[in-house]
């Protein structure tokens, strides 16, 4: 294998390493007075982490695989996501085609690389045919809100997770001095999930030790401006840091994107946030008491990934 | 063996069932389990949450009229090991409660659905007197209430497609019937102990 995915895993799993250590010393530490409750948040997202990390080097050996695992993130997600807000029992028909059909379409469609149509799959074919199969189980009540729920539900779930995976078929364009090899691209999902994760801990430091003003007190008790900022700040010069595992041509390309991550994730995180304050729950899952769901840990990869993906497909001048 | 295991994970995965147990442990003791009936698939989510060794004495009771027509379904009912309660030809020696009984003798326990037939909403309908019947005529027995979570949304009454949510099966503590309590008190009761099993509503009526 290449030495640079040697040094990509080393660094990975030092990386977590250390972040696991810190939680350990925190949750240790009653007296520091932080927020028992938010030091768990965290140490549940690093065991989450941990698992799709062990996970990723698939992305290595088999991309059809890499895209599978993906698809069970994203249905798993969407169950719970259907779950927790409340559809009623006429908008069955259009749910069923919704996890049969278009998830698993969407995943099909970015494993044969064919981004036309990936592309614009849901936002367009799926989002004009919910309404219409709701429409016709009859049922007018609450209509537009019924619907904005199940888009919602495949756009964050399905579709914007499907463009982490397809970061594995970019290629570069024809007569490319350097053109991108598997193992390039397997480096590039990489790199993307290791700086969702830093950027999380990141925010999180940040606001446990400079944070003063919340930004949304009732949609989110520990959201900082401060650890919003000096989160994207540092998430960048992590990036330029650990820039040299990513394909990119130039260190700054490093550094905008993982910037970038680093605000898609906060939004991602605030926006679900939004929506279980709205239900009046904490957690989207009962997978393992206690724990939180899928989509609580995966919040700020959906955010992150379509966007990373646009970028990443520009500054590598690839197709 | 293996239909059983192929059916039992197919709705464990459609279902996403969460089982839990609140103030009461799976036992090999004779137990009735009564739960709110939603779905087509409930009997097999409460069978398959049991135990592997309280499964074995565990037998969902079924109406016989419906569980004997056509192909899949006798087949079902005997992949489940269920009682097929014929409710059209009530005898005075030869009521459902009996039948029930003496098929379940000193061995068995039962799954049974108290509302008679489905329900199509989150409600829980009122019960049908058979479990208290059986309460009185077997007080030994220990009456476990089950609450199944959101298996409406799952496969809903008429529907034949299924939607994958995250659905819970609740078992809470046996209850037996009081001395000298009357059928509608304790069938009150009942549904309430059921319905005190429901953790969060989802449905926003």
């Amino acid at each position: 294998m290449d030495p640079y995915n040697w040094a990509l895993a080393a660094t990975v799993v030092t990386l977590l390493a250390i972040a696991t250590l810190i939680g350990r010393v925190l949750q240790r530490q009653p007296n520091l007075g932080l927020n028992p409750a938010a030091v768990e948040a965290f140490n549940g997202r690093l065991r989450a982490w941990w698992i799709i990390c062990c996970l990723l080097p698939v992305a290595f050996l088999s991309r059809p695989l890499t895209v599978f695992v993906f698809f069970g993130l994203s249905f798993w997600a969407l169950r719970e996501f259907i779950t927790l807000t409340p559809t009623r029992l006429s908008d069955h028909r259009a749910l069923f085609w919704v996890f049969f059909l278009f998830a698993p379409l969407q995943y099909v469609l970015v494993a044969y690389d064919n981004y036309k149509l990936y592309s614009v799959f849901i936002p367009v074919y799926a989002f004009l045919f919910i309404p219409l199969r709701v429409a016709i189980a009859g049922d007018p009540r609450r209509f537009l809100e019924r619907v904005a729920k199940i888009q919602s539900g495949l756009l964050i779930c399905v579709y914007c997770l499907s463009f982490a995976p397809a970061l594995l078929y970019l290629k570069s364009k024809e007569g490319a001095l350097d053109p991108l090899d598997q193992g390039d691209t397997a480096r590039l999902l990489f790199f993307f999930v290791t700086m969702v994760i830093l950027s999380e801990a990141v925010q999180f430091a940040w606001s446990r030790l400079y944070g003063k003003n919340i930004i949304a007190p009732e949609i989110n008790s520990s959201r900082t401006w401060e650890g919003f900022l000096g989160g994207a700040a540092t998430t960048g010069l992590l990036g330029m840091l650990l820039g040299a595992f990513a394909p990119y041509h130039q260190l700054w390309h490093a550094g905008i994107t993982s910037m970038l991550i680093s605000v898609m994730g906060f939004a991602g995180a605030m926006t679900m946030s939004a929506i279980k304050r709205d239900r009046g729950v904490r957690d989207y899952g009962t997978l393992i008491e206690g724990h939180g769901g899928v989509l609580d840990r995966i919040d700020s990869l959906c955010f992150a990934a379509p966007v990373f993906y646009h970028f990443s497909r520009r500054l590598l001048d690839a197709i | 063996m293996i239909t059983e295991t192929a059916l039992t994970l197919l709705a464990r995965f459609l279902s996403g069932v969460s089982v839990r147990w609140v103030d009461c442990q799976p036992d090999t003791c004779q137990r009735v389990y009564f739960a709110n009936h939603t779905s087509h698939i409930d009997v097999i989510l409460v069978w398959s949450a049991l135990p592997h060794k309280v499964r074995r004495l565990t037998r969902p009771v079924a109406a016989k009229d419906y569980w004997s027509k056509g192909w899949i379904r006798p087949r079902l009912a005997k992949v489940y090991n269920a009682m097929l309660i014929d409710r059209k030809a009530i005898k005075v020696h030869q009521s459902p409660v009996q039948l029930m009984l003496d098929q379940m003798g000193h061995e068995f326990s039962v799954i049974l659905f108290p509302e008679g037939g489905r329900q199509s909403g989150e409600r829980v309908g009122e019960f049908k007197s058979g479990l208290y019947y059986l309460a009185k005529k077997r007080p030994d027995l220990e009456l476990v209430p089950v609450y199944l979570n959101n298996m409406n949304r799952v496969l809903p009454r008429d529907e034949y497609l299924p939607v994958p949510l995250l659905s819970s099966c609740t078992f809470g503590p046996p209850m037996w019937l009081e001395d000298g309590e009357g059928k509608n008190d304790f069938l009150a009761r009942a549904r309430d102990a059921v319905m005190k099993l429901s953790r969060f509503d989802v449905d926003e009526e």
